[in-house]
């Protein structure tokens, strides 16, 4: 995974006359884990849709490395991993099956291992053959996350990814994050969470207003001063 | 080979999908079923308005049933994460609309071998059988490709079960005059009758050609 860049600049986007993205700036390296914090409807969801390739920029550039988002959008599909809102499955399907199909999807090779090595790696292995429906919500994070890393992604997307998780949950996400970018991944992650951001993030930014606004390096940063960041630039 | 095995695996996905939640099959093939006995009631059918009654019975409940069913294919994955499962994926658009198109011909196939022989008994007709389901297909072809395209389309709008039939049925009304017409041309054969087989081929071309290539337009954003 060597050389990993995504390089975002001056993106905008809007939705009919609204405008939601106003110009964003962004730089993640290869290793690099980034929570992206904000109010609800500050566009951090639109931010990742976009990266994920989605959805189109109205205007800027998203390159990832140095793959146009929108000149080169399936081969940048091929890089991306993306855990979004919904999980993305197949309720009438069970665990194994999604990861199967997805498998084709993804043209993965050896898609029944992989499949394996990932229930196994989220604790899914003993109910891998139950529809998602029967799921409860954490293990369907699970198994969320599980399909958006089946194609070895590089940039790993993660809107509210510890939505339903327990506490084992939320430990094996912090597990599998610090894993990716060990070998050479990037992470980029939304929360409500600030403690969390804190605790699974090198790199911490604020979107208000359609833009970046605070850029910090978790390293030594307290959590009152993120706190008291967060709150003085919602207000 | 990628292209095929992907829509090899939607289509398969799809089928295991309604074979579990059995919301489609079970719903066309009853409306298909009662329409078919409604205008077998409604009408009195002699011998001599036979041809004009009957084929136009068929095809409505044809339709009408297509219509559900429709609705149904690209509306379930719209559900619980959109459309946006397959298109996260670096799947070729086209792969996913000849997926859907060949589900959707298959579930409405179903439904029609079992409406054909009840049409048959009920209308006491005797036709081509090979013929008839030359008709079908083709008629079926013409219905789906376009029914995948504006599925796909108003699926993503709150009105959809609204805006799909208002959407489609201009669209196939060539098609569906040519399978009445030929349908009726099989029970009482006239003379002078244009290639109405000719004629709905030669839409279906056109309706996949014309949705293979906007496919895309209409599932991204």
């Amino acid at each position: 995974m060597n050389g990993f860049s995504l390089e975002v600049q001056g993106l905008k986007k809007s939705f009919g006359f609204k405008p939601i993205l106003r110009g964003v700036n962004l730089n993640v390296g290869a290793g690099e884990r980034v929570a992206l914090l904000g109010a609800n409807g500050a566009g951090k969801t639109t931010l990742l849709r976009i990266l994920a390739a989605l959805s189109s920029p109205t205007s800027g550039t998203v390159c990832l490395n140095g793959l146009d988002i929108e000149r080169d959008a399936q081969q940048i599909r091929r890089l991306v991993g993306f855990v979004a809102h919904t999980p993305y499955l197949y309720d009438e399907l069970t665990a194994r099956e999604n990861l199967l199909f997805f498998g084709k999807m993804y043209s993965v090779g050896d898609a029944k291992e992989r499949t394996r090595q990932l229930l196994q790696r989220v604790g899914l292995e003993k109910r891998a053959n139950e529809r998602v429906h029967t799921l409860s919500r954490g293990q369907v994070q699970r198994l969320a996350l599980a399909r958006a890393l089946l194609h070895s992604p590089q940039l790993l997307l993660l809107d509210e990814p510890d939505t339903g998780l327990d506490q084992e949950g939320n430990e094996l996400l912090a597990d599998i994050l610090s894993e990716h970018v060990m070998q050479g991944g990037a992470v980029l992650f939304t929360t409500h969470q600030l403690e969390r951001a804190l605790a699974l993030s090198d790199t911490v930014l604020i979107l208000s207003g359609g833009r970046i606004v605070s850029r910090q390096a978790t390293n030594g940063l307290a959590l009152d001063t993120i706190h008291q960041q967060y709150h003085e630039v919602l207000q | 080979m990628v292209f095929l095995e992907q829509v090899l695996a939607i289509l398969w996905k799809d089928i295991r999908y309604e074979l579990r939640s059995k919301q489609m099959w079970m719903g066309m093939g009853l409306f298909a079923l009662l329409v078919l006995v409604i205008f077998n009631f409604a009408f009195d059918l002699r011998v001599d308005n036979k041809s004009a009654v009957a084929p136009g019975a068929l095809w409505i409940a044809f339709v009408f049933a297509s219509l559900l069913g429709l609705g149904r294919t690209i509306a379930a994955e719209h559900e619980k994460g959109a459309m946006d499962r397959l298109l996260l994926c670096p799947v070729n658009r086209k792969a996913i609309y000849l997926a859907k198109l060949l589900g959707n011909m298959l579930f409405i196939g179903v439904v029609e071998l079992v409406a054909l022989p009840v049409f048959v008994a009920l209308f006491n007709v005797s036709l081509n059988a090979g013929t008839l389901v030359l008709i079908v297909m083709l008629g079926t072809i013409g219905v789906a490709a376009i029914g995948t395209l504006f599925s796909a389309m108003a699926a993503a709008t709150r009105a959809r079960e609204l805006l799909l039939p208002i959407l489609i049925f201009p669209l196939i009304v060539p098609v569906v005059i040519g399978a009445v017409r030929a349908t009726s041309d099989l029970i009482v054969p006239l003379a002078n009758e244009p290639p109405w087989l000719g004629l709905i081929a030669a839409f279906d071309v056109i309706f996949l050609s014309v949705s293979m290539l906007t496919f895309q337009y209409v599932i991204e954003e």
